[in-house]
């Protein structure tokens, strides 16, 4: 499988790998996927006291699409609002990395992973 | 040392020097057909034809008159399977019987079959990737007339009880295909002693060149099949076609030097597989696919819990090897065979087969075991199974969104 230079960066040079204590205040956890599948994405995000998240940090298990995918929506999200988070279309992501049509459940779990952070924030934030 | 890395025998060999050499007269001025009865042009490919006969006949001891000349191994064993199912299935019965882990050559022949009105049973195997001989014994039916399996595992190099499938087969009057295109030049093959009625040859995997093969067809007790080439009547009727007498050669020459070379290349092959997983087993949570013992010492097949292998192919870009998991092509299913061993679909997914050759080096060696740790290391710092799994967490526990 040939990648294009982009998702070869991002698997190279991995942006925001890490976590956060997912107990701690404002941070969103979501973890998508199945290793039956092969890939599970683990993606948090941390968002400040007026909406903007601040920071976020991913795992990933899988290709290196997988890994291109969820590494760049760490870089797209931060300074944006969850509610702008949630605007983030897998057809973006698809197209920014140039995901070949076999990979592009990838971009979609991504996509998944986002909303599964956001949905954990606001649920914690809503206790 | 030179990168990449070839550690993908068993998917194909480069053609040896001293085979490629003596294949090039036989494309310029040794041209001739050796069905051409007339001329000396036609005699000399003739003699060469039947001088490589000759040395694959001896690489399994058998007779050169029992040698077919095929494409390859995918040809041989759908001649061997549609040709014998065709001609005995009317008088002998329409069952067949085969293994899951079997190539995709007799699989899908047997596919076929099966559209053609035969019944075929898919043998499981065990846990170490071998064929249990009861569950055997107990699939044999009174209408069977074929059982085919292969000698060794192109994925995991295990080697099937061939001598002991080939006793049953005979006491019950069936007849028994191998497919042993994996096996030539790494098992000692002698069908004077296995009671093996087909044997399915390929030049590629055992350093000649592509496109040529074999099928083993027995004289004592005879075996008939029912061609699936027509034409000129070539190779006594049973696969017509000009036969390509450089790439024949080419498979003689190949075959010889396996006969002559094989015990010390086997004990060569055999250190360095023994030194690749010497290294690689200080590493946490890595799993031998099949079982060492009953195996060629060219393959490893390893899987590295909780790392995803085509990832894993990626960094290690500089070894050639192959992934159980068939993410690279459009299924996201991971490898049959391992699934077969009832590998869980995570472990299917982490594996890596490593296969050593003719031309490979400790240095290689050393690199690649190198390379695997660090690349690991990495991947399962970015593997959240990885993370869980240091907490303590039990994966089978976990309630995974599919999807």
């Amino acid at each position: 499988m040939s990648y294009s230079v982009k998702v070869i960066d991002h698997y190279e040079n991995p942006r925001n790998v890490g976590g956060f204590d997912k107990d701690e205040e404002g941070v969103g956890t979501g973890m998508v996927g199945a290793p039956a599948c092969g890939d599970v994405m683990k993606l948090q995000i941390k968002v400040g006291q007026d909406g903007v998240i601040e920071d976020a940090k991913f795992k990933t298990y899988g290709c290196g699409s997988a890994i291109a995918s969820s590494s760049l929506v760490t870089e797209w999200v931060k300074g944006k609002t969850v509610e702008q988070a949630l605007e983030i279309k897998n057809t973006q992501i698809a197209e920014e990395l140039a995901l070949p049509p076999v990979k592009i459940h990838c971009s979609i779990l991504a996509e998944d992973a986002i909303k599964a952070a956001v949905a954990d924030y606001k649920k914690k934030h809503s206790e | 040392m030179k990168l990449p890395i070839y550690l993908d025998y068993s998917a194909t060999t480069p053609v040896d020097p001293r085979v490629a050499e003596k294949m090039i007269p036989y494309l310029t001025e040794k041209f001739g057909n050796p069905a051409s009865r007339s001329h000396s042009f036609g005699w000399e490919a003739e003699a060469a034809v039947e001088e490589a006969r000759e040395q694959v006949a001896a690489l399994v001891n058998a007779d050169a008159k029992e040698i077919v000349w095929t494409s390859g191994a995918t040809e041989s064993n759908n001649l061997a399977i549609k040709g014998a199912a065709n001609f005995y299935g009317a008088t002998k019965g329409k069952h067949l019987i085969t293994v899951k882990t079997e190539h995709k050559a007799v699989l899908d022949t047997m596919r076929e079959m099966e559209r053609q009105g035969f019944q075929v049973t898919y043998l499981d195997v065990q846990e170490n990737g071998l064929i249990d001989l009861e569950v055997f014994k107990a699939a044999l039916r009174p209408d069977t007339c074929l059982v085919s399996v292969m000698f060794v595992n192109n994925e995991i190099g295990v080697v099937q009880p061939i001598a002991e499938i080939g006793e049953i087969c005979r006491e019950k009057g069936v007849l028994f295909h191998v497919d042993a295109a994996q096996a030539t030049g790494k098992v000692a093959i002698d069908l004077d002693k296995l009671k093996v009625d087909l044997m399915s040859f390929s030049a590629h995997k055992t350093y000649g060149p592509k496109g040529i093969g074999a099928l083993y067809v027995r004289r004592k007790p005879r075996v008939r099949l029912e061609a699936q080439m027509h034409g000129g009547g070539h190779e006594r009727g049973f696969r017509s076609g000009t036969l390509a007498t450089h790439q024949i050669v080419g498979m003689g020459e190949a075959f010889r030097i396996a006969r002559e070379e094989m015990a010390e290349e086997n004990a060569r092959i055999g250190k360095l597989r023994d030194r690749l997983l010497k290294g690689l087993s200080d590493i946490d949570c890595v799993y031998v696919n099949g079982d060492l013992e009953q195996r060629v010492p060219h393959n490893l097949n390893i899987s590295f819990a909780y790392v995803e292998g085509e990832s894993l192919l990626m960094a290690i870009k500089d070894l050639a090897v192959s992934s159980g998991s068939a993410c690279t092509s459009a299924s996201l299913e991971p490898s049959y065979v391992l699934r077969a061993l009832g590998r869980d679909d995570e472990l299917a997914h982490s594996s890596i087969r490593f296969t050593i050759g003719r031309f490979n080096t400790e240095a290689e060696i050393d690199y690649a075991v190198k390379l695997l740790h660090q690349k690991i290391g990495k991947l399962r710092e970015m593997s959240p199974l990885w993370e869980m799994v240091q907490e303590g967490i039990d994966l089978s526990t976990v309630q995974w969104a599919a999807h």
